[in-house]
């Protein structure tokens, strides 16, 4: 009886999990971006802060950046994906290519990064591979490609990581979109196949596409980690400039990046606002293109040109994973051999003991948080089923709120006002702070099976007099066990990406893979970023492995349940 | 930095010195066993690491004392968490115990109290440290009064890769005309980064005629009059940079790489046989060599300070003290481990500790402490963080 009291206050439980943290750090940002910390006996209101921020001279750059990376990073990646779809959805290169950017989803950002730098840097992989041969390089061009002023390669570290994101994605909304009909109509029609997908599938895709691009628009304006990595630092973008300001030691700086996180935060609401207005002209636009009845005749070349990039992204991704192993058995490499002189254990001799013990710290807090979220989840869903407290449509959006907030409005925020309650910094709030972000991922992933489970296999087992709690843990859960599993590898691979709030929220003392290998990123031992690239990208990629792996063993028997 | 000196006033003076005698060697070590000591320290070098985890496990052996490296990116960050701390009242028992400090942090943080001392001239193995000859006693112009510990001492050294830069430089205007012949080929780490800023002070040591007004701490009147020099240099040297000036590496060990790719001929470190280490771990080629200027170069010593908040004073004062160990002392000017100057004074040590030092073999790029000449001294910190700053203005946000 306990249980069924509890149930029902498991979706406010999980709301308040999500939205808390967000709104009490947006909180903390909001008073000292005015002049309040009385913690620094500071009181306010004043405009001081915002005085200062402005006077800051790389403010305008600083802005750019952020706003051009995200516009960037999201159009490219979306329409990429888009015109991949509709250029290939169904045959037998698209079922590869899907096949290849499945597991780059779970690459955390930092190491896709670092991989993507060492290999088109001046000294890079392809530099090295064509030189002096193809290049007549013996020494490495003076070229700003990494950290370059314009952030472009910063973008493009985003968007062969947003590319399987946004993939994976449209493939499931495809499945509601009644593609297959829609494209075979308009072929009939005469329609190319890109244009007859453009015109018939595609607003029907965006639309329920439309969350997961927004996340991915916000994220890539305001992310850290990649920013560090390959981004410039004359100036840095806004949301690394807001860090920055608050790792300063003079605590008034703290005002200065309270007022940077609400003015990331505009930017990004800008954005957004931007976006939604350009899906109008682009509706428009695109109705009177569909009225024109222009047939498409340069599909075949978009196709093709779509596909080479989709590649590209899975290639650089995955080259970048193979650039990463070298450099850590790598002995002396100079310029421009395509290999090292030597391969050796030494680097991973010197740094294993290093990455086990964040190895350590990193499972703790990911297992724990993605258990969290799975309980959290099959507890809310489970309520929606029996007692119907189901979140309406405009209710999913509060999903996706901690996904849209940028982190570095409410994160540093979150700090000050942990900081100013007395609370201790430690694994503990870094545990509540990955729940944030890790609780949506976890629900947007399993909801879908959950909900589509045959609910008549419920209404046999209780007329063999199963309880409604017989019935979820002998025969929903075993039942759905694939989704369950790749809805807690998805939690583990979110959490073992996290770095701002593992950064700010643990004060330095927790110290995870992630952390440790964006920390070595300043001191540029390629040996070192490699062993800890490569530790960091297993730790998310196991799990997947494994969600694969257990249902295909403990299901061996059992033909219809293999494939959940 | 500008508000540093307001906050400094608005924080309520606590006492400094709260419950364990320094002097009371014993009491120290029975109270340090089984604490825990968290050390803030820049986690950017692996070898540092490698040394930091060794002293972990021989403090452990000897003291039972569990040390814990925070690996920082910016010592600043540390300085930060205990003013928050202070701020939000945790006085007894804060995120750190041990921090590894510069100049301006422990300008900062001592004028804020923020830390416990006096302590390290009452531990045990203060008597081997060599305090006429080396500057441990003094902190950037600062005098350290027993609140830090030195543990290493540092001098800048050039990095050249003879194979494409045979000839050392003697001066500063020197290098302006090699950069000005040989564009891009040079790099220093991009301000307010500590060899970075270290490379403007030394350029200005070194270009001005009478650098001794660098004694005193910058004033309104003479700052702009006295750094003019500098800002033409800077605005000579700048397109002749690596990159144009348009990107620096962060740190100096992110130039190691380039030199080993080619990218850079030359560049600067502050320790003297970082690059024999670096030849030993595969990271720079075996051609790689070390120069310092006619007039010599800046070096000063590295610190550790313990904040007033700490909850293991007694453990983090056994780290502290087993740093100026002999043992530790040897082993961290051992190139192959971390190739750092030591702080002892070799007269004042046993014939046994003393051949520890001298069966080191130093390593090919490393100067001996001869050919290594005059040691400037470090300006007044209040230099470097205006010229930090107005480098930052100048240079940092360009494009």
């Amino acid at each position: 009886m306990n249980r069924r009291r509890f149930l029902p206050l498991l979706p406010i439980l999980t709301l308040l999990a999500m939205l808390g943290p967000v709104a009490a750090g947006l909180w903390g940002t909001l008073l000292p971006a005015f002049g309040h910390l009385p913690a620094a006996g500071l009181t306010g209101p004043s405009l001081a802060p915002f005085r200062d921020l402005f006077d800051w001279a790389g403010l305008p750059r600083a802005m750019f950046l952020s706003i051009s990376t995200g516009l960037l990073a999201t159009s490219i990646s979306l329409a990429i994906v888009m015109l991949v779809t509709a250029g290939w959805s169904g045959t037998k290169p698209f079922r590869a290519l899907e096949r290849l950017l499945s597991p780059l989803l779970s690459v955390p950002h930092a190491a896709a990064a670092f991989g993507l730098a060492f290999l088109i840097a001046p000294s890079g992989w392809i530099s090295r591979l064509l030189s002096p041969g193809v290049t007549g390089w013996d020494r490495p061009p003076d070229l700003l490609i990494v950290q370059d002023t314009w952030g472009l390669t910063m973008t493009a570290g985003l968007i062969v990581k947003e590319v399987p994101f946004l993939l994976l994605i449209t493939l499931a909304a495809l499945g509601q979109a009644d593609a297959q009909r829609s494209v075979a109509i308009s072929q009939a029609l005469g329609y190319g196949r890109v244009t007859g997908w453009l015109k018939t599938v595609f607003p029907r895709v965006y639309a329920q596409i439309r969350p997961p691009i927004y996340v991915v628009l916000a994220y890539s304006m305001s992310v850290v980690d990649v920013a560090v990595i390959l981004g410039p630092n004359t100036p840095p973008s806004l949301s690394v400039q807001i860090v920055k300001w608050m790792s300063d030691p003079d605590l008034a700086m703290r005002l200065e990046a309270a007022a940077g996180a609400l003015l990331q935060l505009g930017l990004v609401i800008g954005a957004l606002v931007f976006w939604r207005f350009g899906e109008y002209v682009v509706a428009r636009l695109g109705a009177r293109w569909i009225a024109s009845g222009a047939r498409g005749k340069a599909d075949g070349v978009v196709a093709v040109g779509a596909l080479i990039a989709g590649t590209l992204c899975a290639l650089s991704v995955l080259l970048g994973l193979v650039v990463l192993t070298i450099w850590s058995f790598a002995g002396f490499w100079g310029f421009p051999d395509a290999f090292p002189d030597a391969f050796t254990w030494r680097n991973w001799m010197r740094f294993g003991p290093g990455t086990l013990d964040a190895l350590g710290e990193t499972a703790l807090i990911a297992v724990t948080v993605a258990l969290a979220a799975l309980i959290l989840t099959i507890g809310c869903l489970e309520a929606e089923y029996r007692y119907g407290l189901s979140f309406s449509q405009r209710a999913v959006w509060l999903l996706y709120l901690p996904l849209l907030i940028p982190q570095t409005a409410f994160l540093p925020g979150l700090q000050t006002l942990m900081l100013s309650l007395g609370a201790d910094v430690g694994r503990i709030p870094v545990i509540l702070a990955h729940l944030v972000f890790v609780l949506p991922y976890v629900f947007l992933s399993l909801a879908d099976p959950f909900r589509a489970w045959d609910t008549r296999m419920g209404t046999i087992a209780a007329a063999l007099r199963a309880s409604p709690n017989g019935v979820l843990w002998r025969v929903r859960l075993p039942m759905l066990l694939r989704p369950i599993l790749t809805a807690l590898a998805v939690g583990l691979a979110v959490s073992v990406g996290q770095y701002l709030a593992t950064l700010l929220i643990g004060g330095g003392r927790v110290a995870t893979l992630t952390t440790e290998a964006v920390a070595l990123a300043s001191g540029g031992d390629r040996r070192a970023i490699g062993v800890y690239g490569l530790m960091q990208t297993g730790a998310a990629l196991v799990p997947f492995a494994l969600a694969l792996l257990i249902p295909a063993v403990v299901w061996r028997n059992r033909k219809g349940l293999r494939h959940g | 930095m500008k508000h540093l000196a307001v906050l400094a006033v608005l924080l309520a003076p606590v006492p400094a010195l709260a419950d364990i005698d320094p002097a009371n060697w014993d009491a120290v070590t029975s109270e340090a066993e089984g604490q825990t000591v968290f050390w803030n320290a820049w986690g950017g070098s692996t070898t540092t690491n490698d040394f930091l985890a060794w002293v972990g496990d021989r403090v452990m052996e000897d003291y039972g004392v569990t040390l814990e490296h925070v690996k920082l990116t910016d010592t600043a960050d540390a300085v930060t968490r205990v003013l928050s701390e202070k701020q939000a009242g945790e006085d007894d028992d804060g995120a750190i115990d041990m921090i590894w400090i510069n100049g301006a942090n422990f300008a900062a943080m001592k004028d804020a109290d923020l830390l416990f001392g006096p302590y390290a001239e009452q531990l045990p193995n203060w008597a081997f440290v060599d305090v006429e000859g080396k500057t441990v006693q003094t902190d950037f112009t600062v005098p350290t009064d027993g609140f830090e510990s030195p543990w290493a001492m540092a001098q800048v050294v050039f990095v050249h890769d003879t194979a494409d830069m045979p000839d050392r430089l003697g001066s500063m205007q020197a290098l302006l005309e090699w950069t000005q012949a040989n564009p891009g080929r040079f790099s220093y780490p991009q301000p307010p980064d500590f060899l970075g800023t270290t490379f403007l002070k030394q350029v200005l040591v070194d270009i001005l005629p009478d650098p001794s007004v660098l004694a005193d701490p910058a004033t309104d009147e003479n700052y702009d009059e006295v750094t003019a020099p500098l800002w033409t240099y800077l605005d000579e040297l700048t397109p002749n940079l690596w990159r144009e000036g348009k990107a620096y590496p962060p740190t100096g060990t992110a130039m190691f790489p380039l030199i080993a790719d080619g990218e850079l001929d030359l560049s600067i470190s502050f320790s003297p046989s970082a690059a024999s280490t670096a030849i030993a771990n595969n990271e720079l080629p075996p051609t790689v060599r070390t120069f310092v200027l006619d007039k010599g170069t800046i070096g000063n010593a590295s610190f550790v300070a313990i904040p007033y908040n700490s909850g293991s004073k007694a453990g983090a004062m056994v780290v502290a003290n087993f740093l100026m160990s002999p043992e530790a002392q040897a082993r961290a000017q051992d190139p192959a481990i971390l190739g750092y100057g030591t702080v002892l004074n070799m007269d004042a040590l046993s014939d046994n500790d003393r051949a520890l030092f001298e069966a080191l073999e130093l390593g090919v790029a490393t100067l001996s402490p001869a050919e290594l000449g005059t040691v400037q001294d470090e300006p007044h910190p209040s230099w470097a963080t205006r010229i930090a700053d107005d480098w930052m203005i100048r240079y940092g946000v360009s494009e």
